[in-house]
């Protein structure tokens, strides 16, 4: 049975104070013998000293080693959140991607000195476009939507460079991530949602009465976030590509087909991909991730090509000087999204993960992946609780959304519900609510890690959980019971007079200093 | 094929699997994806991804420490650089906790009752940076210092719909493009204020000519990374900001706050920050830490980008809780209306740098800044002595200075990496105000006096030449 810590653990400011973690041993006396006592010109002089903790070392580990037990990683077990890929994470690329040797490179040591990570950043930019089948990768932005956004700003640029301003409309499919949408408006553009079909494919009569002189671009994940692949993609790009639009490919669900079809082959022009994903560098509770963006090298106009407008660096080889370097944006990229070259340590696990696997292995990474899907789904078949919808005789690719909404109206259990459910019996829940076209959602992607077994456990919990809600429905309504902590007050906790956002805000009210956030 | 990180490859599971499904080849699960796009296996395995074949994890070790092993890697010591990215000593306690696998692995903490460690480290997090910033609200983490500045000014945007935007010119050149490419699709125009070419600190004449009612925000830099000037105008600044109904925006370095007035104190309306120097390695850029932070003004934290965590109850009101709060803002559920597209965001660079700070506390925090002050000022004092102009602009600063050296800088440079120091960046190959025989140096707490008398012994050598 899972039980899950419970450690009532104090925040770091109620744990004491008067000791030091760490000492720096009388490491100023020198300098003070030399330069006698700070100064500071006093209008710029900070007088009071932070309110920050004072602690020793061993206090500072059992503290965080103690909230580390009350929190959830694919370490502890199947994290099966739909559109997450939550793969394994090897400890191999851990060990490499935290080496010292890594640790101490600045972003602005000259290349002639970095020759060896260099290599490694070329080699892993070539075989994302081979994976991938674009032509050429930036590996710089931070993260998928920071991709995405890189990826609007080059259509943004394609079409001022070429002079169509009235260009100003992105297409996305009502199943897309809120990213997408989010990041087409970040670049400037209003967003036209296509409604999703029967068959779990964005309605295609819709999609060409949307296109029009004005449309930009297109952006979508395939497969989508229904785990389906959109069948008419090679008819959508040509449409797209008719009216002078660019097609964006949001490489999150990558894992989908990896191996078996490429998103340069089925006429993309600019791919991201989120190596956090598919190429296994960990989430880290949120983040940092890394996400490369990709593109077919087309002409923009006169001696532009596509590659010019990368908000982003590029490893090149020089044959001339025989050693690699960095060309940095030039005038026709929109800019830098990050300071530097990009997320290294995340390339690093990415490079490691493709090394180890080699071509084989990534195919039967993507093959197992489905595999999974599919026997999940095969085993929910017979269950009345929850349905399928959207092209229900299809085979999934990543991940299947399951509804709840029958069990929701036989018995008031909803899909939260059912995800606390899944917490007590050690399984973190599906991605909820999501996408938004599907009612009392359960997106559910096991990638290529889980076990078979974990796999008929959560089908055969899923089941069990069903069952109960038609004995008493009101059941679900009190888990989870073997977290730390039980259901939470939102109300309270995005209430004006309540919210707390910082201890600092928290300490401030208690002496009368802050009102309600108004 | 079967491999160790792929548990139901094996031909016999696999097998069974698929009878399960009722398929009798894996193509089938496949059978809506256009023949002509489907990649033939043999046309996979040749086109040169990886080696061509997997590698053990022997092999895969040996290649990347031939990677690792093919660079100059310079100890902290021999590290006199930074430009936004600084050497500091990373504690053995905060690497060991950064790598527990609860929270390494985890993703958004998006079950509450199943993540309170992580969401607790996290709302610990912001609270450590709204005690070293002195304001109120802090993000769960940005990407980094130049992405959270493109999203400031976005911000300002939003809250005054103005679009004119003043920026110092000794603006971080790597933050000025981004906030660029962030800004341009709004039309935003982000307009130049001079700085005293003596004393490195805001020309307050210019600045003012240059506020006019128009401005959506002024922003400092605070330090002045590519100068390391800390300007002692942060107040009057402010106050013209607001005298024209404008966002007062700072950007600071954290380890610095421990010395000097902090933003709240100065009254910036959103401060922004890197947190790079707070525990996290150089990488070669990444990941680092954007930090985040408003006032207590609902108009401001609505306007927010980026997750909050906040502190509650559970239902039962019987134990503390955390939970992500405020969440109406973001793009899961605002999609285009959101006030930003980030969901990945560096939140294991935000809880590194809650282990760092937790750990080093009050003292070994001032300890380091002061170190940070000394050791440059130090440095600084001797290398005039030496015959180069140094410092370059005589205002207070902090860390990082320029020195002329009359002949070219990057020539230099080089003739010093031979000597085994990463001596600088010579700065005219990023900003456009710089002279050839400028450089940008930089000195914390891992330079010791003998390591930064060694470089002048090295200078005083090379000079005598
Ligand atoms: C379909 C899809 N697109 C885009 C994103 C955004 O990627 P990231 O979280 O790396 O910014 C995600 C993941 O959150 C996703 O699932």
């Amino acid at each position: 049975m899972f039980k899950q810590a419970k450690w009532e653990e104090p925040l770091i400011y109620e744990l004491g104070s008067g000791r030091e973690g760490i000492r720096f041993k009388e490491i100023n006396d020198e300098f003070k013998k030399i330069l006698g006592e700070i100064s500071i010109p006093k209008e710029i002089k900070r007088e009071n000293d932070p309110n920050l903790p004072e602690l020793s070392e061993v206090e500072v580990v059992r503290h965080y080693t103690r909230l580390s037990e009350m929190a959830y990683g694919v370490d502890s077990g199947p994290v099966p959140l739909g559109s997450c890929t939550m793969k394994y994470n090897p400890k191999i690329s851990l060990k490499l991607s935290t080496d010292k040797r890594l640790q101490l490179i600045h972003p602005l040591q000259p290349d002639s000195t970095i020759q060896g990570l260099l290599k490694a950043l070329f080699e892993l930019q070539n075989w994302l476009a081979l994976i991938t089948g674009m032509d050429i990768c930036t590996l710089h932005p931070a993260a998928g939507a920071q991709g995405e956004l890189s990826g609007v700003l080059i259509i943004r640029k394609y079409h001022e460079l070429r002079n169509n301003l009235n260009k100003d409309e992105i297409i996305v499919p009502d199943s897309a991530h809120g990213t997408n949408p989010a990041s087409a408006a970040m670049a400037g553009f209003k967003t036209i949602e296509i409604p999703t079909d029967n068959s779990g494919n964005m309605d295609y009569e819709a999609f060409l009465s949307s296109l029009s002189y004005k449309t930009a671009g297109l952006m979508i994940t395939n497969p989508s976030t229904l785990g389906l692949f959109e069948e008419k993609i090679i008819d959508v790009a040509k449409a797209v590509h008719e009216k002078d639009g660019l097609l964006y490919y949001d490489g999150a669900n990558l894992n989908g087909i990896l191996g078996k079809a490429r998103p340069g082959d089925m006429g993309f022009d600019i791919a991201h991909l989120n190596l956090h994903k598919t190429f296994s560098a960990p989430h880290g509770g949120g983040g940092p991730g890394s996400g490369p963006v990709c593109i077919k090298n087309r002409l923009v106009k006169e001696n532009i090509m596509l590659q010019d407008l990368l908000p982003g660096p590029v490893v090149y080889y020089d044959e001339n000087d025989k050693m690699y370097k960095i060309r940095w944006p030039g005038k026709y990229s929109p800019g830098l999204m990050k300071s530097f070259f990009g997320n290294v340590q995340q390339l690093l696990w990415a490079y490691t993960y493709i090394l180890s696997l080699g071509p084989q292995g990534l195919r039967e990474a993507g093959e197992m992946a489905v595999i999974n899907t599919n026997y999940f789904i095969k085993l929910m078949k017979d269950s009345k609780g929850y349905s399928i919808p959207y092209g229900s005789n299809r085979y999934r690719k990543h991940e299947v959304v399951l509804s709840a909404e029958p069990l929701h109206e036989e018995t008031g259990v909803t899909a939260e519900d059912v995800s606390k459910g899944l917490l007590d019996s050690g399984f973190y829940a599906p991605t909820i609510y999501f996408p938004l076209i599907v009612k009392e959602a359960l997106m559910t992607e096991f990638t290529e890690s889980e076990t078979k077994e974990n796999i008929e456990n959560f089908a055969k919990r899923l089941k069990e959980i069903e069952n109960i809600a038609r004995n008493d429905p009101n059941e679900p309504k009190k888990w989870p019971l073997n977290t730390a902590v039980g259901r939470i007050d939102m109300v309270k906790a995005n209430h004006p007079k309540t919210i707390t956002p910082t201890y600092r805000v928290n300490y401030l009210r208690s002496k009368g200093l802050r009102g309600p956030l108004r | 094929m079967e491999h160790k990180w792929i548990p139901n490859s094996s031909n016999e599971i696999k097998k069974s699997m698929l009878d399960y499904i009722g398929v009798k080849d894996i193509l089938e699960l496949y059978n809506d994806i256009p023949k002509e796009i489907l990649i033939n296996e043999k046309i996979w395995d040749n086109l040169g991804i990886g080696k061509k074949r997997p590698l053990d994890e022997i092999e895969v070790e040996k290649v990347i420490d031939d990677i690792l092993n093919n660079n100059l890697i310079f100890k902290e010591s021999k590290l006199f650089i930074g430009g936004g990215a600084w050497p500091h000593y990373v504690p053995a306690a905060v690497q060991y906790l950064a790598e527990r696998g609860e929270l390494l692995t985890a993703y958004t903490p998006y079950q509450p009752e199943i993540s309170q460690g992580l969401l607790q480290i996290l709302f610990e997090y912001q609270s450590l940076m709204a005690d070293i910033l002195e304001m109120d609200v802090v993000n769960a983490s940005m990407y980094d210092m130049a992405s959270s500045l493109g999203e400031a000014f976005l911000m300002s945007y939003r809250i005054n719909n103005k679009k004119k935007i003043l920026i110092p010119e000794t603006i971080n050149p790597f933050h000025l493009s981004v906030a660029k490419s962030y800004t341009s699709p709004h039309e935003i125009s982000l307009v130049t204020y001079k700085v005293d070419p003596e004393t490195g600190y805001a020309d307050i004449e210019d600045l003012k000519s240059k506020s006019s009612d128009d401005i959506s925000a002024i922003y400092l830099e605070y330090p002045y990374q590519y100068t390391g000037v800390v300007d002692v105008n942060a107040k009057p600044i402010g106050e013209i900001a607001h005298s024209k109904k404008a966002l007062f925006i700072m950007g600071v370095n954290p380890t610095s706050l421990m010395i000097y007035k902090t933003p709240g104190e100065l009254d910036a309306d959103i401060s922004i920050g890197e947190g790079q120097p707070l525990g996290l390695g150089l990488n070669f850029g990444g990941p680092y830490l954007g930090i985040f932070a408003t006032k207590w003004n609902a108009e401001f934290v609505k306007q927010m980008p980026g997750r909050l965590i906040g502190m509650t109850t559970t239902i039962d009101g019987s134990s503390r809780a955390f939970a992500m709060i405020m969440q109406t803002r973001e793009q899961h559920i605002r999609r285009s209306k959101a006030t930003s597209n980030i969901t990945t965001n560096s939140g294991l660079s935000a809880m590194i740098a809650a282990f760092y700070v937790s750990l080093l506390g009050k003292k070994g925090l001032k300890d380091v800044a002061e170190a940070t002050w000394y050791r440059s000022h130090y440095a600084s004092k001797q290398l005039s002595y030496l015959g180069f102009k140094s410092p370059l602009f005589k205002g207070e600063f902090f860390g990082d200075f320029i020195i002329d050296v009359k002949t070219n800088f990057e020539d230099l440079r080089n003739v010093m990496i031979k000597e085994g120091l990463l001596f600088g960046i010579p700065l005219s190959k990023y900003v456009t105000w710089a002279k050839d025989s400028w450089g940008l140096l930089s000195f914390t707490e891992v330079h010791s006096k003998s390591d930064i008398d060694l470089l002048l012994d090295k200078l005083k050598k090379i000079k005598g030449e």
